[in-house]
């Protein structure tokens, strides 16, 4: 043998390496082929990230439940991690047919055609609220039905609310009112409110002043006079030491500064309820919209709806499992089991009825505005998270327009 | 004295000499022929279970994950179907060269694992030595209760371990209650994103953190400014190197704890013998015998410090201000957060890069410099050997 051998060797295992590889590649099929629709009976692969036992009980309960009833299979698979999940589970082209879909990842799944877009196809789309179905809107289609939503609303200590001399009266409903209420609060020496440092909390506002981080059209708008208002407002309140990040008080979030009596206002949503009967049973608290800003009132909502991947070969069942889930007294049930607010209109009367405690959560509902619906930005958000916990440091127009440039070099444009 | 610096490991029988010796003869110029007949092809048979789990296994995901590095793969179906665009080097240049988001968040990663492997390799070896030496003392008592207790922490799972640390390090935690009995106050660690080395700077009043001086804050290199470049590592980091070098250091504490009950003893005694005290015996005796050990745990050290990902995953996620990011964790959260694969599995091999040369530099800087010289005079010898024989 020559001394070529070795990298002769080398090659060859390259090679077989390479074939191998190409080998595993083609044992896929191809991709952006819509498949075949099968019939008759389905058997139906269904992914949920659940908060719970509750939650996965309820919906294999009511997933058996349809499966009877209509004749076909539901398999339900608690998530470990949602995310990961589907990644792996789209990128070796065995989707599940229905998964949940958070709003905030809506855009990038559907920007690569890997939802099958049903929303006008389910029972009464118009029932679900308006703000709910733009949540679920990518490039004007209707993708997939909300599930249920939580908006966010100010959590009071209502002891240390007292404590300042506050009354029901003074529940703040502008700006200036939440400010003067927040003072009332500090000269106590209480910490007044306390916010986890997040675009999920603070974009609130940016709401109530009339601006938004993406427009309807789906293009950047984050530096325009309305968020800078809203932003510097906010950066008052930190400068003030009327507001702090939860992180400041050593806290995990929101709830755990309100639970460990460190603040004496948060801004969360309804997940607090169960967050608090749970870990902190002796604090008294009690719910109020988010004050109105310069252009009305306004709220974040947080979403998720049922995901149907384009590639499931069941589309019929799939819309027809949704349809169940989705009916008014099975989110009725749901919201028993779980404590989740309802995605129809037409059963809010009936649930607030049933909590009504939630009503200040409810009330938000019209004036909220879902996650910011653009594909491949959520490093773009975490880096504007970090600029936000040095608010009180920098000055509002220049995170802005950080956040400006950054979104639409992400966007193309 | 002058006898002791220059160790007689002739004769020792250390792993230093017969490393050193194993690699030394040369193979002769023109090929061994086999004993007999077909050894190669049974050599090769023998040898095929492993290979082919090696390329199943190693070989060809790593092709696999260099391919998808090169394309705009959606994460929709296989990445070697027709239609999945080419991109080139693209996603790459979006981390190395292109400015931007991407760019920055990647610079960022790199600068706090370059701060923190300078601090996690040099402690949780030299912790690891000392820890060694100490339960090799043949007077402690309870030396395998020692033992035990030191190597413990690498035999718990990093993850309990994270979560114990997380409760440690709150801002009211165990830590800052310890540093309150002595009238310090702690910082709220995982919360602190201040710069060790800005701290520094401002404690002594060098440059004010608050308005860094232009020169470094306007200027800069791959999209971090020299200020950000020389942030030093976090509050928050430093919490987490602590953590890792103290869960690390009890295996590496096993390699040097072996090899030192390898050495010989006659050479020590030789080394009293002649009034060598503790630290000279140590220096100059203890240390060059270890060489192969500390090559290996420094090795070992650079590239799991450089992939570190457990502990960042569970105790702070990149924060807080990103500077517990690290290459491992952004090339996770890029690929299965934002369903950017391409330009995750290119930043693993941007990792694989750093790695590979950090590993090349340090075996240069520790090359027995000895075996480096007889080495050349032995090329020297066989050059001049050829001219002869070609004259």
């Amino acid at each position: 043998m020559s001394r070529m051998t070795r990298p002769l060797a080398g090659a060859a295992v390259l090679a077989a390496a390479a074939l191998l590889a190409a080998g595993c590649g083609s044992g896929f099929n191809s991709n952006n082929s819509q498949p075949a629709q099968k019939t008759g009976p389905a058997s139906l692969q269904i992914l949920i990230a659940s908060s719970g036992d509750a939650e996965t009980a309820a919906v294999k309960q009511a997933a058996a439940a349809w499966a009877k009833s209509s004749g076909n299979k539901a398999t339900v698979t608690p998530a470990q991690n949602i995310d990961q999940q589907l990644g792996q589970a789209f990128a070796g082209n065995k989707p599940p047919d229905v998964f949940y879909m958070d709003a905030s990842k809506v855009a990038d799944y559907a920007s690569v055609g890997a939802l099958y877009p049903y929303g006008n196809k389910v029972n009464n789309p118009n029932d679900f609220y308006p703000t709910l179905r733009a949540a679920f809107t990518y490039k004007g289609t209707f993708y997939c039905a909300p599930k249920d939503f939580s908006t966010l609303g100010l959590v009071i200590n209502t002891d240390l609310w007292s404590k300042a001399g506050l009354t029901d009266a003074d529940l703040p409903t502008t700006w200036n009112q939440f400010t003067t209420d927040l003072q009332k609060i500090k000269a106590k020496g209480i910490v007044p409110l306390a916010v986890s440092p997040s675009h999920d909390r603070v974009d609130a506002f940016i709401k109530e002043a009339g601006g938004s981080i993406v427009d309807k059209s789906g293009k950047p708008d984050a530096d325009s006079p309305q968020n800078v208002q809203a932003l510097t407002y906010v950066q008052g309140l930190l400068k003030q030491g009327l507001m702090k990040y939860s992180s400041q008080l050593d806290t995990g979030w929101g709830g755990e500064a309100l639970g460990t009596g460190k603040a004496a206002i948060t801004i969360e949503g309804n997940w607090i309820e169960g967050a608090m009967k749970s870990d902190y049973p002796k604090i008294k608290y009690e719910i109020a919209p988010m004050p109105s800003g310069p252009a009305g009132p306004g709220t974040l909502e947080f979403t998720q709806c049922w995901g149907v991947s384009a590639k499931s070969k069941n589309h019929a069942a799939d819309i027809a499992f949704v349809n169940a889930m989705t009916a008014p007294q099975q989110q009725l049930a749901f919201a028993k089991a779980f404590g989740v607010i309802p995605s129809r209109q037409s059963v809010q009367a009936t649930y607030e009825q049933q909590f009504p405690t939630d009503k200040a959560f409810l009330a938000g509902a019209p004036n909220g505005v879902g996650p910011v619906n653009a594909p491949k930005v959520s490093d773009v958000l975490a880096d504007y998270d970090t600029q936000l916990t040095q608010l009180a440091k920098t000055s509002p127009s220049a995170v802005l327009s950080r956040l400006q440039t950054n979104l639409t070099s992400a966007l193309g444009g | 004295m002058a006898s002791v610096s220059t160790p007689p490991v002739v004769g020792g029988g250390s792993a230093a000499t017969s490393a050193a010796a194993a690699r030394r003869p040369r193979r002769p110029l023109g090929r061994r022929r086999g004993r007999y007949p077909g050894e190669a092809t049974a050599g090769w048979l023998f040898s095929a279970p492993a290979v082919v789990l090696l390329i199943v296994f190693l070989l060809v995901p790593i092709l696999m994950a260099l391919w998808v590095s090169l394309t705009g793969w959606t994460g929709q179906g296989s990445p070697f179907a027709g239609g999945v665009p080419f991109a080139g080097g693209t996603n790459y240049a979006q981390l190395l060269v292109r400015p931007g988001l991407e760019r920055e968040d990647f610079m960022t990663s790199i600068r706090n694992t370059l701060y923190y492997v300078l601090l996690v390799v040099p402690l949780q070896t030299g912790l690891a030595l000392f820890l060694a030496m100490v339960v090799n003392q043949r007077r402690l008592m309870g030396r395998t209760f020692f033992r035990t207790a030191f190597y413990f922490p690498s035999v718990t799972s990093s993850v309990a371990i994270s979560i114990l640390f997380l409760f440690m390090f709150t801002g009211t935690g165990a830590i800052n209650t310890l540093l309150g009995f002595v009238g310090i106050r702690g910082p709220s660690w995982f919360n602190d994103s201040d710069g060790l080395l800005h701290l520094i700077l401002g404690g002594l009043h060098i440059v004010d953190p608050n308005s860094p001086p232009g020169a470094l804050a306007n200027h800069g290199l791959l999209g971090l400014s020299w200020w950000e470049w020389l942030s030093g590592p976090s509050v928050a980091m430093c919490a987490i190197i602590m953590l890792v070098v103290w869960t690390t250091s009890g295996t590496f504490m096993l390699i040097f704890l072996a090899a030192l009950q390898d050495l010989p003893m006659d050479v020590e005694e030789s080394s009293i013998l002649d009034g060598a005290n503790v630290w000279q015996r140590l220096w100059h005796v203890t240390l060059p015998q270890l060489r192969p050990q500390v090559f290996l745990v420094i090795t070992l050290g650079l590239i799991g410090s450089w992939q570190v990902f457990d502990q960042i995953f569970i105790i702070s996620q990149g924060g807080p201000d990103k500077t517990t990011l690290s290459p491992a964790y952004l090339s996770y959260t890029t690929g299965f957060g934002d369903q950017q694969y391409p330009a995750g599995a290119a930043m693993s091999f941007v990792l694989f890069a750093i790695i590979v040369v950090m590993t090349l530099v340090q075996r240069f800087l520790l090359r027995d410099k000895d075996d480096g010289r007889e080495r050349r005079a032995e090329r020297r010898l066989r050059r001049s050997m050829r001219r002869e024989g070609t004259a």
